[in-house]
């Protein structure tokens, strides 16, 4: 950049010093503005969500969140079934996501012949790029009667015992809506890990083949320790998305309607998303609305969190081992 | 390293072979791991495929919805029309000002202030679609009533970070020769930046473009809130509020109808092949680009 300024001689160009200078600031000015802009941007939405809830905030407070009834006619309303089922499904899909999608990435860096890397990686990646409302109507036509039919009864028979795994009745439940979130969540982690795996320095990994390591001793000494901060980060990040993601839970989880919170996998819930996606048509009351931003303050919440946490791991990462996990 | 350690009852061929197992084992879970991502796409695009293609013919394009009626034909007209519409609108919103940000970010902006945007472009894109959603609904929809325009201004928030990051990363790309090049001709910085940098971009930003497009395109939480109680019949007037496919898939495959979910079958099949050909193209314009830059670069 220091070269750029001392290039900028004044004394040389065809432009008079004064419209040079002028149509720099106006540039530079715009583009500083459209930058001012989306920071404010930022603060207007969390002033906004903010202002949307106070209503419900200053009628509940804090045992909002620990309320599970959700009550329009009675004007009751509290968060707790829905915090408990985002939980429930977002940790689910990591449980689920987090092995398949590293082996996903470890086969494409280090197993997959060349010819099929490319298609493997552009296939993942096209995973991605699916909306959720396909995956969601995919879910609850295919995904959803064929789980009800085949895998939750079975789980039930071999796992029953934990009461995770009760009877199913409906096919719209949360195993469902976890499944469809592992669905969602695997491309992100995978092919941020995939960039990990592949930035791992050759020597570290020929050192360790050198030393008769077979290849699976090489990745878990090596390239897994190598890339620990950054897998954590694109977990972090698929949980954040898995936090967020409203419609295609919306479509598969079914819906919470009762006054009790089950632990069953295999009944109807509803997550914060959810709950704000089938309650598009609007709200009966105020106090509805007001409580439904509450809940869209509460993953606004999430979100920052999971940023600012993601960011932490990364830098730390980065800082012990000199990449760059971005 | 404990687990490698030669327990006494073992001898060193055991060991060679557990070890060699060991490892072939995990190959193939890795193999699977692979396998089963790909089937679930595989049987994604198939479903979709097989789901959507008895649906897929010219009166989906040529008719509206109608509400239920199975003795009238019906399409998606009306959807098509409010998604180009809504996200032609949020691309005219967000690309210049997404490029504005990276210009400024890139060739203006001290090193502090750079990390403050980039901070704020990260939170901006973690932040959910459905919260974006409940934000335009306070600002305009409480006010102005629904409307296809805060349909397009939630989805240019979408956006934006998409564009300005993609197009702080091409502008990163191009050879500060090129830019000391113009300003050692004598050419005022703002002549160098529109003039000889950002032409050189042109082939990354609309790759970014796409990009966000394609994902935008399918986006339904915000739209649900911001642009879904409609009429029948066509509109392309963004100061209504416009149906789009993916509110139309959403509200149709919660239908009760198996030809409601024939329409929402082939109106997913029309936004994957839309998605895919997007980010087809995509590809292909960032490769050709980045070629174009190397030979730039010298």
């Amino acid at each position: 950049v220091s070269t750029l300024e001392t290039a900028s001689d004044v004394a040389r160009r065809p432009f008079s010093g004064r419209r040079a200078r002028f149509g720099d600031l106006i540039l530079q000015g715009t583009a500083g503005f459209a930058a001012l802009g989306a920071t404010v941007l930022v603060g207007l939405i969390v002033y906004k969500i903010v202002e949307g809830a106070r209503l419900s905030l200053s009628t509940f407070g804090l045992s909002f969140l620990t309320h599970v009834v959700w009550d329009p006619v009675h004007l009751k309303f509290g968060a707790e079934a829905f915090l408990f089922g985002t939980a429930v499904t977002s940790i689910g899909a990591l449980v689920l996501a987090t092995p398949l999608a590293l082996a996903v990435a470890l086969f494409l860096s280090e197993l997959s012949p060349n010819w099929l890397r490319g298609p493997v990686t552009a296939l993942v990646e096209t995973l991605a790029a699916i909306p959720s409302v396909v995956i969601g109507l995919w879910g609850i036509i295919v995904l959803a009667p064929f789980l009800l039919g085949h895998i939750d009864p079975a789980l039930h028979s071999a796992l029953g015992f934990i009461p995770l795994f009760g009877q199913a009745t409906y096919a719209s439940n949360v195993f469902a809506a976890i499944v469809v979130l592992t669905i969602m969540i695997l491309p992100i982690i995978a092919s941020i890990s995939r960039e990990l795996f592949l930035g791992v320095p050759h020597e570290l990994k020929e050192g360790a083949l050198a030393l008769g390591a077979t290849r699976w001793e090489m990745v878990r000494g090596v390239v897994l320790p190598y890339a620990r901060g950054g897998v954590a980060a694109a977990m972090i990040l698929g949980f954040g998305r898995a936090i967020g993601e409203a419609i295609a839970v919306q479509q598969v989880i079914g819906g919470f309607t009762g006054t009790s919170i089950s632990w069953n996998l295999f009944s109807p819930g509803e997550t914060l998303g959810s709950k704000l996606a089938a309650n598009y048509q609007g709200a009966s009351s105020g106090l509805e609305l007001s409580s439904l931003i509450y809940l869209a303050l509460i993953l606004l919440v999430f979100s920052l969190l999971v940023n600012i946490v993601a960011q932490v791991v990364v830098r730390r990462s980065a800082r012990k081992q000199g990449i760059s996990a971005r | 390293m404990s687990a490698n350690a030669v327990t006494p009852l073992e001898r060193p061929a055991d060991r060679l072979r557990r070890r060699k197992a060991v490892n072939r084992g995990m190959e193939l879970v890795a193999w699977l791991a692979a396998a089963v991502a790909v089937g679930f796409l595989g049987i994604l695009v198939f479903s979709v495929a097989q789901h959507g293609a008895s649906e897929l013919n010219l009166s989906l394009l040529t008719k509206s919805q109608v509400g239920y009626d199975p003795t009238v034909p019906q399409g998606l007209a009306n959807a098509f029309a409010g998604t180009i519409v809504i996200v032609a609108l949020a691309t005219a919103m967000a690309l210049p000002f997404g490029i504005l940000i990276a210009i400024y970010v890139n060739e203006f902006a001290p090193r502090p202030i750079r990390t403050g945007v980039s901070l704020v472009l990260d939170i901006l894109s973690g932040v959910p679609a459905i919260v974006i959603g409940f934000f335009v609904f306070g600002l305009i929809v409480v006010a102005h009533g629904q409307s296809g325009l805060a349909g397009a201004f939630a989805l240019a928030i979408l956006m934006l970070p998409f564009v300005a990051r993609s197009t702080i990363e091409v502008l990163a790309l191009v050879p500060d020769s090129l830019r000391e090049a113009g300003l050692g001709l004598g050419s005022p910085r703002w002549r160098t930046t529109l003039g000889i940098v950002l032409p050189q971009t042109v082939g990354g930003i609309l790759t970014g473009a796409t990009l966000a497009v394609a994902r935008v395109a399918g986006e339904t939480a915000p739209l649900l809130l911001l642009s879904s109680i409609v009429g029948n019949g066509t509109s392309w007037n963004p100061l209504h509020a416009l149906q789009t496919v993916p509110v139309a898939i959403f509200e149709l495959s919660e239908s009760p109808y198996p030809q409601d979910h024939a329409r929402a079958w082939s109106g997913a099949l029309v936004l994957i092949l839309f998605i895919l050909f997007a980010s087809l193209g995509a590809r292909w314009l960032a490769t050709r680009n980045r070629r174009k830059l190397g030979r730039a670069g010298g």
